[in-house]
């Protein structure tokens, strides 16, 4: 586990203030007919050097909120703070002024390379948009980050083709840090991959880190991935944070009964089996169509009047918030 | 420049139904810059030699003589240069103007794009040539104005075919990442949409070229084309009419002509096709997670 | 006793532009009756491949099996008429769990009719006509009788994979279900026709991780309710721990260890597998990956497929596959240099 190294006392590097992404539904001759939440509400603080995990299950809008804080989706309402500025509402050159600082790793990040452009022609790209570095600055950057990411610098001639799927990946991530950026947000990074691939990236994502001072946001539905990346993690239901906390404080002892019920679903190698007594019914309910007042209520134990009536706000407690009526 | 292409030119070149059209694009190309050359008989364009007329062929006029008496390989021959001009200039203009329109509606979308495609739509839902008819008889018959014509007609169908896909393109992960990553918008069209797309337009163009000159021998078998003695294959088809059966040769050499011409720009079109597309096609690598 | 299925030895491969690949070399794997195993293996390493030659849909032009036998109920599938395999034991005695549900419907027709048009062919209660019958498939008749019961029995088995309302649901469209409740109704697709053995191919990979648990679950419930074997292919290690009574593991085609779940787990013998093991992410950060990549399978290393990427490899490696060592009863592995209980 990483720990958080940094002082408290400097400021947050992205804040996140009642952000909402809502999603028209469009019935016949265009006309609204409804929405889809997505994100409903959303607010939290990055602070500089952590790593921070996002974590949800589909439908949850983690990705929405990763693409709505890189401006590839427009916030319905709240804001987005980034270095001291606020960024939800720039005009688009503005907007690409803050990219530089703000970047974005898709889950397959060697999906991020144009097909038709040599490998070294995607790197210098980023550098030619943003800087005004003359070709030999450009490619001196490029060799420090091919090192970094460990590539050979014969790869700068080929085409994303004629290489394998894990060298695409890190051409994809040397893409990104050509600009030094601040902040990286991953997105599933480790979706679909082997176990054993898996570790390699990690620790990839794990030396980059070092290397170039980021700070992450890591968005996943993995929970054995968030535990060994993140120093804090956010857990997400239907577009709302539920709880909030230190890594170690939420898997150990987790106060929400979706967090308790996402750590009860993962299987534990050499414990009881998860399977066998498996209590979380159901399925999340439709997002056009949320609960009124607390939305896990249709599935949790716990759920009372209160819990129809009013939708709890999420509470602090030292470092961890929850967002229920009756936490553990 | 494009990844692969010295494998592909190789397939291409065993291709022999490309070859042949590569070969029939050549002879024409070649006929028409050096006509005054290759015509045996270069003063027929205007000249006539009434005692001439309607000649089946023979020794001296290989493909037979017209109702002027003039040798028709020699107007055949330089009729190539016009049939040149009208596809290259009217397909050339439709590509210039169509393929800008449809990346910008196609990127920014909203309802200027949606009005463009509308007007388009106008356009497409009218048969090319019923239009072109229409257009060149209120102008009036010239080469000009055929061309003037099929251009017009023809622009749309190059909008709509760059929205649709610049549109498609628009949501693939390399896009989007090149604008989360600070490309202007100019950047991304024309240096990311635009080359993802060239195969798309180079095959269609070569297609459209065939079908162009189609459109435009059919107009100027109506008489829209140029006046006479301008020797425009399709005029020479019209003129042909009264003396069939007997004269079989007058449209026949032009028909002929026609049809040569127009399966080199197809055979060529499909052999670019099989050139540029299975090789992305192949290019396309997955990660390294596929199932098996 | 005889196991209800029993792959000996099977090796076969696929043409394709740049060669043969070699995907499956020798291939042997055993379940009994009501006996839930798990498949492991990452990406390249053919169990898909495998679960498709049991069913015998593999793609006809290009697959070669070049040696092996695939015994069911004391049958070889390999050798026997197609025709009889294809009435008796495709989709009946033998019936299948896709990876992703939602390409596996076709989206045009509602799920109930999908459902019933399986029940048409397959179903327990339909007489196993002598001959094929001369009307052609479409128009061949659905007796009421028969489709009433068999009606019935699509409901029960809805209650039993807990999908709320299945008259309902039968009237919907693949799209307008989710993916935890397609795969149920997948499930149940696969149980309606009584088979003996069901393969499920990664069939909880495309689900959240709490709607996995309840379809694991509910795998695991009813196989044992109903004494139908299960053959679960996955990557997910967690997953093959839960559910399975034994778990095989396969690397590049080969299979290189089974054993009983638990010791499997607590006792990995082969190189391979202790290093997959070693590389799930733990609470302290610490995780291992295995260096090297997947071998390509058009000119696939020789004798043991692992060797290029294995510490312990030594010179019988290369030449020759290591012969089948039984380590303890139902644990056996592939490998000169296995790794050995601590005594």
């Amino acid at each position: 586990m990483t720990p958080a190294i940094l002082p408290a006392i400097l400021p947050p590097l992205l804040g996140v203030r009642d952000l909402r992404v809502h999603f028209a539904v469009r019935g016949p001759f265009n006309r609204r007919i409804g929405s889809i939440k997505a994100v409903d509400g959303v607010s939290f603080d990055l602070m500089p050097g952590e790593v921070f995990g996002l974590v949800g299950e589909s439908g949850c809008g983690k990705s929405t909120l990763g693409k709505t804080i890189m401006g590839i989706h427009r916030p319905g309402a709240g804001e987005i703070w980034f270095a001291g500025q606020r960024i939800d509402r720039l005009s688009p050159a503005a907007r690409r002024a803050v990219r530089r600082s703000l970047q974005y790793a898709y889950q397959d990040p060697g999906a991020s390379l144009d097909p038709r452009w040599k490998i070294g022609r995607s790197l210098h790209e980023p550098l030619v948009i943003h800087t005004d570095l003359d070709a030999a600055g450009r490619d001196a950057r490029i060799r420090d980050i091919l090192e970094a990411v460990g590539l050979p610098d014969t790869h700068l001639d080929l085409y994303p083709h004629e290489i394998s799927g894990g060298q695409q990946r890190r051409v994809g991530l040397a893409r990104i840090l050509t600009l030094h950026p601040k902040v990286v947000i991953l997105d599933e990074p480790t979706s679909g991959l082997d176990v054993s691939v898996q570790a390699t990236v990690l620790a990839l994502f794990r030396s980059l880190r070092a290397t170039f001072a980021l700070t992450y946001m890591l968005i996943s539905h993995d929970l054995a991935v968030v535990r060994t990346m993140c120093s804090r993690v956010a857990v997400m239901y239907l577009g709302r944070i539920v709880e909030t906390g230190p890594t170690e404080t939420i898997f150990e002892r987790p106060r929400h009964p979706y967090t308790r019920s996402l750590l009860a679903a993962i299987p534990r190698i050499g414990g009881a089996r998860v399977t066998r007594d498996f209590w979380l019914q159901g399925e999340p309910p439709d997002p056009g169509n949320i609960p009124s007042g607390c939305r896990f209520r249709t599935r949790c134990p716990k759920a009372a009047d209160l819990c129809a009536r009013e939708e709890p706000a999420l509470s602090t407690l030292g470092q961890s918030s929850v967002a229920c009526h009756f936490p553990d | 420049m494009m990844p692969g292409w010295r494998r592909g030119l190789g397939r291409f070149a065993r291709d022999r139904a490309a070859a042949l059209g590569v070969t029939l694009l050549v002879v024409l190309i070649v006929l028409a810059i050096f006509a005054p050359i290759l015509a045996p008989y270069p003063g027929d364009v205007a000249d006539f030699h009434t005692a001439n007329r309607l000649h089946a062929p023979d020794a001296d006029n290989w493909l037979g003589t017209d109702r002027m008496g003039s040798d028709l390989l020699s107007r055949i021959v330089f009729g190539a240069r016009i049939t040149i001009t009208i596809a290259f200039v009217a397909v050339g203009s439709a590509v210039v103007v169509g393929v800008p329109i449809g990346l910008l509606a196609g990127y920014y979308g909203g309802w200027p794009s949606n009005l463009l495609m509308r007007v388009s739509d106008i356009f497409l839902a009218v048969p090319q040539i019923v239009l072109a008819i229409a257009i060149a008889q209120t102008l009036g018959p010239s080469i000009e104005n055929v061309i003037l014509a099929l251009s017009v007609t023809y622009w749309p169908f190059w909008a709509r075919l760059v929205f649709a896909e610049t549109r498609s393109l628009k949501n693939e992960v390399f896009i989007e990442s090149a604008i989360a990553l600070g490309a202007s918008p100019w950047r991304v069209m024309v240096l990311h949409v635009l080359p993802n797309i060239a195969s798309s337009i180079i095959v269609r163009t070569s297609i459209g070229m065939g079908g162009t000159i189609l459109t435009a021998a059919a107009l100027g078998f109506l008489g829209l084309g140029a006046p006479a003695p301008t020797p425009e294959w399709g005029r020479m088809i019209a003129e042909s009419r009264e003396f069939l059966p007997e004269a079989w040769w007058y449209a026949t050499a032009p028909g002929v002509a026609i049809f040569v011409v127009v399966m080199g720009f197809n055979l060529v079109g499909d052999g670019l096709r099989d050139f540029l597309d299975p090789r992305i096609r192949r290019g396309a690598s997955g990660s390294g997670a596929g199932g098996t | 006793m005889t196991a209800l299925l029993a792959v000996e030895d099977l090796s076969l491969g696929f043409a394709t532009e740049a060669g043969f690949a070699a995907v499956l070399d020798r291939v042997s794997l055993s379940i009994e009756r009501g006996r839930v195993l798990g498949l492991v293996g990452e990406s390249g390493c053919g169990k898909t491949t495998l679960a498709r030659a049991i069913l015998g849909v593999l793609p006809r032009d290009s697959a070669r099996i070049t040696g092996g036998r695939v015994w069911f109920r004391g049958t070889d599938l390999l050798t026997a008429d197609p025709e009889v395999v294809n009435r008796t034991v495709r989709g009946r005695a033998i019936t299948f769990v896709p990876q992703d549900p939602f390409t596996s419907f076709n989206p045009l027709f509602t799920v109930g009719e999908q459902v019933m048009e399986i029940l048409k062919w397959k179903s327990p209660r339909a007489n196993l006509p002598a001959g094929r019958g001369w009307l052609p498939a479409v128009v061949s008749p659905y007796p009421a009788e028969r489709k009433r019961l068999d009606f019935d029995a699509v409901i029960e088995l809805l209650d039993a994979v807990q999908l709320p309302r299945p008259d309902q649901l039968l009237r919907k469209y693949p799209h307008e279900l989710s993916g935890g409740q397609r795969q149920r109704l997948m499930i149940a697709m696969a149980l309606l026709p009584g088979p003996d053995l069901v393969i499920a191919d990664e069939p909880t990979t495309a689900l959240d991780v709490t709607i996995q648990a309840q379809v694991l679950g509910l795998i695991r419930r009813l196989a044992t309710e109903r004494n139908v074997a299960v053959l679960l292919t996955t990557h997910d290690l967690g997953a093959a721990y839960e559910i399975c009574d034994a778990v095989a593991v396969m690397y590049a085609g080969q299979d290189v260890e089974s054993a009983p779940v638990d010791r499997f787990f607590a006792h990995p013998a082969h190189p391979y597998t202790k290093k997959l093991l070693a590389s799930l992410p733990r609470a302290d950060g610490t995780a291992s990956g295995i260096p090297g990549e997947v071998p390509a399978l058009i000119a696939p290393p020789g004798g043991c497929r692992f060797h290029p990427r294995c510490e312990r490899a030594a010179g019988p490696c290369r030449e020759a596959r290591p012969p089948v060592d039984l380590l303890e009863s139902g644990h056996w592995v592939r490998c000169y240099h296995p790794h050995r209980d601590a005594p």
